[in-house]
């Protein structure tokens, strides 16, 4: 551990209205700590910058899923175990409830937030391209109120994202829109479980008569950021699944990603991933599986 | 009293089914209080970031890796670590499981494993060999290769876990 | 065999239940009153001369223990082989992570800080990071010309046969750096005082070793130092000889502060400044006959040792008496050598220079028997070991091994041939590829050669006052189970309860020196001497009279009881004395290696999907004969640990390296399979005994982690026909492979194959 407890600053206030209030006071000193599941890992590396926190833990306002008619909308601080659980995000949003099975262990999914996921940044994070796919909405609030934002235009760039200093991610909202489509997930990571992403996908789309529609594909781990891949969706649209369309899909999508050689993988390597996956998913779609 | 100390706050927990009051730094680990400041040296550290679960523990009810969970965060929750699971007398079925099927070898990682293990058995107490796989999914070890750690899951399943 | 009423049965482990109740005590469990925290200060670079060095302000210096190597009261070394390792640098890094200055403190959180805040200035020299720039020699870094070892085998006559052949076959194999990982990070705890002299407690494989170092480094006689092992989560060979070191610091920084010193190695500082696995290059040169028979080769080892001497020399020895894997050899030249570089040193892990060859040879097998045109399990079989035959050091088989055999039963439960005919259907078509991969070897249990009568290993039994036993060894118990089979033999021996007998803690001033826990020798060589101590007990008892020649447990506890307290002490101490038939010649590395051998095959199913070119290992048979099972339940948790951390080696574990440090050093990015990612190993024993073994046993704790990097390789070979020579085999490798010469599209075999 190579942080000093004593050096580190962090308190809980006891409601969402309290939490916004310190971040008011003066922006940007304050740094929000959910499920710690990213922000520990840096406390004990030494690596955290950050000397005063506040924690953002298990409050209820944060931590409610609103179901409504037309979307739900998922509290930031709900957890992945509880996005695995909740019956409505389970039977209509699999690829978020796929990400959520994937982050980490049963511990971490216990802990991590989406909302800690969305704020963290990182490209390589899980259940971005299922948020990218599913169209989300954020909801941001801060004592100047709240303020409703597409989430495809949240992340700037790497590690950078439209959230202002005293704000915080009140909800995540996903359009209910989805029955019938017919969806696709993978993560391809360093190993089976527990592992870091080196390409994340997540992908649906509307099949009818053979003709796709409404094709959404995201994916992680390729650009600075979770990307859509809006040229391959735009030339897939309306078409049938056939040899020629999928050649060309390949090579759009290898065209639109911007991957890099790190330490976990290659960019040759996730390029050709990208478009090996992005095959898997037109065959799923050619052969009519169901959701 | 030093400046340092002033700085520290009161927390407030029940750990293993009795409730205790310490002084810490609010960012103080939930794995170092429980081995350093009460002395349940059960639980342990094997990479201080979430990756090997050598340090769960259960916090209300939920699977949670210790080294990663600020003690302030603990505040008024109820946490078992692995010496509440048997009596000094007796063991609980999975850990006469673990015995009987060489579920331990070098025994570090076995703490987290047994309440990674009794998480997934209050939820699940017909657990398939899935659901142990992803149950345990989080908690690494080096010496079984997981099978005999998993037939000790399986074993203590089929005598029912007490609690 | 006669019928054992303990040996062969699933004892329980005999320190478990401390184990599954949380209350084993590790050396970080431990703390001493009015202890100190240490911590290291390292280089941060691979090679150079410092010039300087400072403290920064802001951190309160007066509060700390400073300790460099001038503080060093005896040689600034940690004695090993050669002495050439340094304690503490004095003028000159050898490589990143060197350590070079000691802190203590009361509050261990001000350690990180005061050790950022130390400055360091260094004037670089220019330095070496591979085996290949080592041997070019443009840059000399140890010793004449950076070599800490070679080795030379030459059976028969290698130069006449070349024009014989009807095959030459040519191949390269390479294998990485591989960390031990063990859960629990390195730790010690050391106390001094000026009157009894060191005391280090700490998780630790080799006490006996430690004792050695720290008499040396503090100029102490023998009974003034102690070494106590604690509870030791895991080692693998990552606690042989690196805990000397830590070990050391510690003594020092107890020494100089007159208070009792801990230091504990989070994972990042264990994972990038302790022992790695030797990276290894071994070239063959075959001359094989028209109908697949060896008639003799070249084989050059070369192993990478880091940049100190440490254990080079014993792992090169023991991959160059492996590197003709369980084949005869009419004729073999192996030149074997390990050079320096500068990297941390490399050390003992698990096989210890025999992963490295087997992957060599079983590779080459599979290169062999595609050059010859016939299937890889009969090239094996033509080439087998046979009773009678001599291995490349002139060893003759001596047991009545039957390898043809062996291999056999492993392809019938792998299913083999059916399941080979069937991918061969399946590769036709689809995202994935499916193959088969078979890897036949053995592994040597003991020290090598005249090495065990060097050891010379005591080892001593008594009998305690309530008329139990107590087993004193050095031999540790790190998870494999040294506690749980010694008490079984001892209680075999003496016909008593697996429950009349304990095991004393490791503790250098009340066990004698019974050997490193290493080489796979404790059950084997430290369990023979076991039974003969046992047996030098019951003699004593019997010998006045206390003892019948048949007893009951009972009877034998009075008599003990009874000895003891008139007596005061029973005991009974044996010594290890070689064989008459183990001649071995150091110079020309010629006769009896080891007493005796385990064998094995391997047979690993693998599936590579070729949208993400990942391998996943789909089942996986391991079969070997290992003389006397003696405890199932042990014994195939190290058969089934061996596999995953040899299936870590060949598919996941990778060192990341950047002039010479670890840059991967997280859990997260040095990636170890997860359950997930293992298959069900299915496990399976054969028993011919072993004369030179308690009750028959032969080692078996480094045999499997011989056989799954060349299994699961030339499994994924059969499966897309492309070679792989190098290992870890990872998807991005496979994926340049497959884009650049494609994948094979039909796997029918061709004639001779299948």
């Amino acid at each position: 551990m190579r942080s000093d407890p004593a050096d580190c600053e962090l308190v809980a206030p006891a409601n969402l209205q309290a939490a916004v209030s310190l971040l008011a006071d003066d922006p940007g000193s304050w740094l929000p700590i959910a499920g710690g599941t990213d922000l520990m890992v840096q406390y004990a590396a030494g690596t955290l910058r950050a000397r005063k926190l506040v924690s953002i833990w298990n409050l209820p306002d944060l931590r409610r899923v609103e179901v409504l008619p037309g979307e739900i909308q998922i509290g930031a601080g709900c957890t992945y175990t509880d996005l695995r659980e909740h019956a409505v995000v389970r039977d209509e949003f699999p690829l978020l409830v796929r990400a959520a099975s994937w982050t980490g262990g049963i511990a971490n999914q216990n802990r991590g937030t989406l909302g800690g996921n969305i704020v963290n940044a990182s490209p390589a994070a899980d259940s971005l391209p299922a948020l990218l796919a599913y169209g989300a909405d954020l909801i941001l609030i801060s004592v100047r109120g709240e303020r409703r934002l597409a989430y495809r235009d949240f992340h700037v760039g790497y590690k950078e994202t439209k959230l202002a200093p005293d704000e915080l991610i009140r909800a995540v909202c996903l359009p209910r829109h989805f029955a019938g489509y017919v969806s696709y997930a993978r993560k391809v990571g360093t190993r089976s479980a527990q592992a870091i992403s080196k390409v994340c996908m997540a992908a649906l789309a509307r099949v009818e008569g053979g003709i796709v529609y409404d094709v959404r594909i995201a994916v992680g781990s390729v650009a600075p950021v979770p990307l859509r891949l809006t040229e391959t969706e735009r030339i897939l649209d309306r078409k049938r699944v056939e040899p020629s369309i999928v050649a060309l899909a390949r090579k759009t999508a290898a065209a639109e990603i911007r991957p890099i050689d790190d330490i976990r993988s290659t960019a040759r390597y996730r390029a050709a991933v990208v478009s090996n996956l992005v095959a898997e998913f037109l065959e799923k779609l050619r052969a009519g599986d169901r959701p | 009293m030093t400046s340092k100390e002033r700085a520290k706050r009161e927390f407030s927990l029940v750990i293993n089914g009795e409730p205790k009051t310490l002084r810490a730094h609010p960012m103080e680990r939930l794995l170092d209080v429980l081995r350093e400041q009460l002395g349940l040296t059960g639980t342990k550290e094997g990479c201080g970031e979430g990756e090997c679960g050598a340090c769960a523990v259960l916090m209300d009810g939920a699977l949670v890796d210790s080294c990663l969970i600020p003690i302030l965060q603990a505040q008024g929750s109820n946490i078992v670590t692995i010496e509440k699971l048997a009596g000094d007398a007796r063991l609980c079925a999975l850990q006469e499981a673990f015995l009987e099927c060489g579920g331990a070898q070098c025994g570090i990682c076995t703490p987290g494993m047994i309440l990674a293990a009794q998480y997934l058995l209050n939820r699940k107490p017909r657990p398939t060999m899935e659901d142990i796989r992803e149950g345990l999914s989080g908690n690494l070890c080096r010496c079984t290769g997981y099978t005999q750690i998993f037939e000790a899951v399986a074993e203590a399943a089929r005598r029912g876990v007490s609690a | 065999m006669e019928k054992d009423h303990i040996i062969g049965l699933p004892a329980p482990r005999k320190e478990g239940r401390d184990k599954v109740t949380g209350k084993a005590r590790y050396i970080d469990d431990i703390t001493l009153p009015n202890m100190l925290y240490g911590a290291t200060v390292r280089s941060r670079i691979p090679r150079g001369r410092i010039k300087k060095i400072t403290f920064d302000p802001g951190v309160p210096w007066d509060e700390f223990v400073v300790v460099s190597a001038k503080d060093i009261p005896g040689k600034n070394c940690i004695a090993l082989i050669e002495n050439d390792q340094p304690c503490l640098v004095d003028e000159i890094v050898n490589h990143p992570e060197e350590p070079i200055l000691l802190l203590a403190h009361p509050e261990k959180h001000l350690l990180p800080k005061a050790v950022e805040a130390v400055n360091i200035e260094y004037e670089p020299l220019p330095a070496v990071f591979s085996i290949a720039d080592s041997e070019r020699r443009s840059e000399i870094i140890w010793g004449k010309d950076n070599t800490f070892k070679t080795y030379l085998i030459q059976k028969g006559d290698v130069d006449a046969i070349w024009e014989k052949a009807a095959f030459i076959v040519e191949g390269e194999y390479f294998t990485g750096a591989q960390e031990q990982l063990y859960i629990e990070t390195n730790g010690m705890i050391a106390q001094f005082d000026p009157k009894q002299g060191i005391t280090v407690w700490g998780s630790l494989q080799c006490p006996y070793y430690v004792h050695k170092a720290l008499m040396a480094l503090c100029g102490l006689p023998e009974d003034k130092v102690r070494v106590v092992q604690a509870e030791t989560g895991g080692a693998f060979g990552g606690k042989e000889e690196y805990p000397s070191m830590i070990a050391a610091h510690a003594a020092l920084l107890a020494m100089k502060s007159g208070r009792p010193v801990k230091i504990i190695y989070d994972r990042a500082e264990d994972m990038v400044a302790t022992t790695k696995r030797h990276p290894s290059r071994t070239w063959h040169r075959t001359a094989v006959s028209k109908d697949g028979k060896i008639l003799g080769g070249e084989i050059e080892f070369t192993i990478d040792g880091g940049a100190y001497v440490t254990l080079s020399p014993v792992v090169l020895s023991r991959g160059t008496i492996h590197a003709g894997g369980p084949y005869y050899w009419p004729s073999v030249r192996v030149r074997a050598k390990a050079v320096a570089t500068n990297a941390p040193p490399h050390g003992a892990f698990r096989g210890f220079g025999a992963p490295q060859c087997l992957f060599a040879i079983e590779r080459h097998m599979d290169r062999i028997s595609e050059a010859v045109k016939l299937p890889p399990a009969e090239i094996r079989r033509r080439n087998f070991l046979k009773p009678g035959q001599t291995t490349i050091t002139e060893q003759i088989v001596r047991e009545e091994i039957d390898l043809g055999k062996l291999l056999d039963r492993a392809l019938s439960l792998a299913d083999y041939d059916s399941k080979r005919q069937r991918f061969a259907k399946q590769n036709e078509s689809g995202n994935c590829r499916k193959g088969m991969g078979i890897a036949a070897f053995l592994h040597g249990a003991g020290f090598t050669g005249s090495g065990e009568r060097y050891l010379s290993s005591v080892v001593g039994m008594e009998g305690r006052a309530d008329g139990g036993v107590r087993i004193l060894v050095s031999s540790t118990e790190i998870g494999q189970g040294t506690n749980t089979i010694l008490c079984q033999i001892a209680a075999e021996a003496l016909g008593l309860r697996y429950g009349d007998v304990e095991i004393a803690r490791p503790d250098t001033t009340e066990v004698p020196n019974s050997g490193p826990t290493v080489a796979s020798r404790t059950a084997m060589v430290v369990g023979k001497l076991v039974q003969s101590a046992a047996l030098g007990l019951k003699q004593t008892l019997a010998g006045c009279g206390m003892l019948g020649r048949n007893y009951t447990p009972e009877e034998f506890r009075a008599a003990c009881r009874e000895y003891v307290s008139t007596q005061g002490q029973l005991r009974s101490f044996a010594k290890y004395e070689q064989p008459a038939d183990i001649f071995w010649d150091d110079q020309n590395y010629r006769g009896e290696a080891y007493a005796a051998f385990a064998w094995a095959v391997y047979v690993a199913e693998v599936t590579v999907d070729l949208a993400t070119y990942g391998v996943s290992v789909d089942d996986f048979v391991a079969l070997q004969e290992v003389g006397r099972v003696l405890n199932p339940v042990l014994a195939k948790g190290q058969i089934a640990g061996g596999v995953a951390q040899g299936i870590g080696f060949a598919l996941y574990e990778k060192v990341e390296w950047r002039d010479g440090r670890m840059q991967n050093g997280q859990m997260t990015n040095y990636i170890m399979p997860t359950s997930a990612d293992l298959p069900p190993v299915r496990i399976f024993f054969e028993e011919m005994g072993n004369t030179h073994g308690a009750y028959g046993a032969k080692g078996i704790g480094e045999l499997p982690m011989d056989g799954p990097a060349p299994a699961i390789v030339n499994a994924v070979v059969d499966a897309l026909g492309i070679p792989f020579d190098s290992v870890p085999v990872l998807p991005e490798n496979i994926f340049e492979a497959v884009s650049t010469t494609g994948a094979r599209e039909n796997t029918v075999p061709s004639a001779g194959r299948g």
